[in-house]
């Protein structure tokens, strides 16, 4: 019954969809207030429908309905009851409604928040938002209905896959398709600009709080689930520049050109043009991204069941609407007025310095993913695209961004002073520099490239509260009225500071661990010792335990510091029955922000000894750390005044004004 | 300067920028990508050695070797050929005989190949996506039946294909 309520709702909500994407827009052009109406009440009521739909599919998990094929071939009545909930994404067809359940909730945000937007934009806006959701209702519907019934009902469920049985399903997925989907609104503003022909500087205002908290929870959303992969898949790799990695990666890359740019537009209305079409570009990207994981075009853990019909209906929806959107662009740009004129050597001038090397290498991670795919097509060859390339591509073109990170904030808008900006960053230089002799002391100046990389983490730490020193002039105010002044600054300058200073916490950490990580893989018997990062590594034994849907084999570890026990980890090789799967639960030590490692293999023939990977991971929890300050960063930023949903009608006159000074 | 001359000087900054990566692109696709191989095109084609590349294939029954320590010998086979395969370390959890495995590295000068990665992926049912489309080319493989039993062919082909038909349904 509750089953047949959501599949009722799920196709309710197609019927609004529909609704939603034309009346509004037909609204708009007549000037007619009611129709316009109509797609703030379409959004909030779609939003309701799918939250009914959602929740109906998760009553079936939770009270294990094997009668829905879906719970039959991703439940089990065994199976923790955490897991039962996050299992309704651990699958294609659920996992694509939460799709659209966060789609929607996207929708309803901006009908319920966007009170002070002109009505003709705040409608065409919803109607766009109304073609996406209707064109992923229909994908559900006639190519992944959840809520297909089996009959007769089996006893047992198949189980969900075992990796991703873990809590890293119920924070990795909803993290990234917030992000992912929260793009949308981007995409929805930049068409609606495109269908009006008008942009001023209120549509930036609007935009950049979106883009904002997408990319917020993006990043979060691939910290996540890198840590997860990490923890996980006991191969104790954190970035593996997977197909499905790098899909997550572009909409990253591009996001975060966005929102630099989109902070151009606000502020001196220039780079419209750009923006647009950055903004086009973005969500394109997650779209391309949800059709390499969904399409069965890849085989990744994500990819769950493949069937060719999904593949080619995602690809039509990719392509009409990216298709669609540039195509618009290419129609309307010219009709946008340009913007203010800049130096190249100004504010603006960084920003578009940004935006070149963040969108060139994300475009070296589109040609890195695709030109696989495109050769096969082709050619028929196959050919595997790894690290090797994009170590090589990507690696270089962030060198020059990220030396160029401190620089930005220091320049002024319009036209900047490169010296006097030079000249404030002589401490982060120095600490840079510092940093390199460090590096290369230590290493007996073998590494090189390592003592380059700890001197540009430095350089973006120390250059990113230089940022904050000189703004709140510490030196020439002295301590009290700087202190005064640091506090007085505006948010978005400590949502700036963070974030390059994050980036640079990330960088130490990469730097650190892929150049000075250890690894040994080395055959124990209860007893042996293995020295690793300066740490002995006692392994006590081995025993077989029994979980609520797996057995397990567990190795137990001491570690010694200088004889002292410090601690103890457990490495564990499970078993799940329902699937006939094994995995490996790695046993990890964390001490300041390094990690150790451990693995289990295989027992020998024997059953005396058993093969152990073990790995020094130093400065490894930084990646995850910087990504978290980079988020912080993020959401300081947001809660600046400038930005605050709602702040426009405080300051709508000012704002006004401001405009019309700069025009 | 003039505007003309600016936005001169701006188009040729960021043509240098984009020709710049274009070009690491396609040095980077020239030296550091792995061509697919099956057991049968590395004996036919022979790649040489110091060339990278991905072999795939089943693993065969019963060839699996373990030294005591981490140290492991394998056959690749597509039940035509098979190449036998050394590796250091400890293999993916899904690394059974009879199933399908892909595996990097580069072919020694005796013909052994000297695996670096060895990948089977997360799920009991999986084959990697290049060992079904290269045994469906030479007809052993249906989609929804998995492995096709070949007459004819020796005896070990037989007991590997009978066994994988189970698993790569």
């Amino acid at each position: 019954m509750i089953v047949e309520l959501g599949h009722f709702a799920l196709i309710l909500a197609l019927s609004v969809a529909i609704i939603q994407s034309t009346l509004p827009l037909v609204g708009a052009r007549g000037g007619d207030q009611r129709l316009m109406e109509i797609g703030s009440i379409g959004a909030t009521g779609g939003f309701v429908l799918l939250a009914v739909a959602f929740s109906a599919l998760t009553a079936a998990y939770v009270t294990s309905d094997f009668s829905v094929l879906n719970v039959f071939e991703n439940s089990h009545s065994a199976k923790p009851m955490l897991f039962k909930v996050t299992g309704v994404w651990g699958n294609h067809e659920g996992s694509m409604l939460l799709w659209v359940l966060i789609l929607a909730f996207f929708g309803a945000l901006v009908a319920l928040f966007g009170r002070d937007l002109p009505a003709t934009l705040k409608a065409n806006v919803l109607a766009v938002q109304g073609w996406i959701l209707t064109a992923f209702l229909l994908f559900i519907l006639f190519t992944s209905n959840p809520f297909t019934r089996l009959d007769p009902a089996p006893m047992e469920g198949q189980d969900l896959n075992p990796i991703l049985q873990d809590v890293g399903l119920a924070i990795h997925p909803p993290l990234l398709y917030l992000g992912y989907v929260g793009f949308s609104i981007a995409f929805s503003f930049a068409v609606a600009a495109l269908i009006d022909g008008r942009i001023d500087a209120a549509w930036a205002r609007w935009v950049r709080p979106w883009t904002l908290v997408a990319w917020v929870f993006l990043t979060l959303g691939i910290a996540m689930g890198s840590y997860w992969a990490y923890y996980e898949l006991g191969w104790g790799g954190w970035w593996f520049w997977d197909p499905v990695e790098n899909a997550s990666f572009m909409p990253w890359l591009a996001g975060t050109a966005l929102l630099h740019s989109a902070l151009v537009m606000e502020k001196r209305s220039a780079l419209k043009i750009w923006t647009i079409l950055l903004a086009i570009l973005t969500f394109s990207l997650s779209l391309l991204g949800t059709f390499l994981v969904r399409s069965g075009v890849l085989t990744s853990v994500h990819a769950f069941a493949t069937d060719p019909a999904r593949g080619v209906f995602i690809l039509v929806i990719l392509c009409l609407f990216i298709g669609g959107a540039l195509a618009l662009f290419a129609w309307r740009a010219s009709e946008l007025e340009g913007g203010g004129l800049f130096a190249p050597i100004s504010r603006e001038g960084a920003l578009v310095f940004n935006n070149l090397f963040l969108t060139t290498a994300a475009a070296t991670v589109l040609v890195g993913t695709l030109y696989p795919l495109l050769l096969e097509v082709l050619t028929g060859e196959k050919i595997s695209v790894g690290a090797p390339f994009f170590d090589l591509t990507f690696g270089p073109l962030m060198v020059p961004l990220l030396l160029a990170v401190p620089f930005g904030p220091l320049l002024g808008w319009k036209r900047g002073d490169l010296l006097a900006a030079g000249q404030r960053l002589y401490f982060a230089a120095g600490v840079a520099l510092a940093a390199m002799i460090l590096g290369l002391a230590f290493t007996g100046g073998t590494r090189v490239l390592a003592a380059f990389g700890f001197a540009l983490a430095f350089w973006l730490i120390a250059g990113s509260l230089t940022d904050l020193f000189v703004r709140a002039s510490f030196f020439k105010a002295g301590w009290r009225k700087g202190w005064a002044r640091l506090t007085g600054l505006p948010r978005s300058a400590f949502g700036t500071a963070l974030a390059h200073f994050g980036l640079g916490i990330t960088v130490l950490g990469v730097i650190t661990v892929s150049s000075f990580e250890t690894e040994t893989v080395t055959t124990m018997r209860p007893g042996d010792t293995v020295e690793a990062g300066g740490y002995t590594l006692h392994f006590d034994g081995a025993s077989r335990r029994a979980g609520p849907n797996y057995e397990e084999q567990v190795g137990t570890f001491t570690i010694r510091d200088g004889g002292v026990a410090v601690a103890e980890t457990e490495s564990a090789k499970r078993f799940y029955p329902a699937r006939q799967m094994p995995t490996t639960e790695a046993g990890i030590w964390t001490t300041w922000f390094s990690q150790l490692y451990v693995s289990l293999g295989d027992p020998s023939a024997d059953g005396q000894s058993i093969v152990v990977r073990i790995w020094w991971k130093p400065l490894v929890t930084l990646i995850w750390i910087g990504s978290v300050f980079m988020a912080l960063g993020g959401t300081v930023s947001l809660a600046d005044r400038r930005l605050r949903v709602g702040a426009p009608t405080r300051s709508r006159g000012q704002a006004r004004d401001r405009v019309a000074a700069g025009a | 300067m003039t505007r003309k001359a600016k936005r001169l000087y701006s188009i040729g900054a960021i043509l240098l920028v984009i020709g710049a990566a274009a070009g690491l692109v396609l040095t980077a696709l020239s030296d550091s990508i792995a061509y697919f191989h099956s057991p049968t095109d590395v004996v036919e084609k022979m790649p040489g050695p110091g060339q990278r590349i991905r072999l795939g294939g089943l693993v065969e029954e019963g060839s699996v070797v373990r030294d005591g320590s981490t140290h492991v010998t394998f056959k690749i086979t597509d039940s035509i050929e098979s190449v036998p395969v050394t590796y250091t370390g400890i293999l993916p959890d899904l690394f059974r005989e009879g199933q399908g495995v892909v595996a990097e590295g580069m072919l020694a000068p005796d013909r052994v190949f000297q695996a670096d990665t060895v990948l089977a992926k997360h799920d009991e049912t999986y084959m990697p996506k290049e060992v079904v489309d290269d045994l469906k080319a030479r007809g052993l493989w249906e989609d929804g039946k998995g492995m096709v039993k070949k007459t004819g062919s020796s005896p070990e082909d037989a007991v590997s294909a009978t066994d994988a038909g189970g698993a790569g349904s």
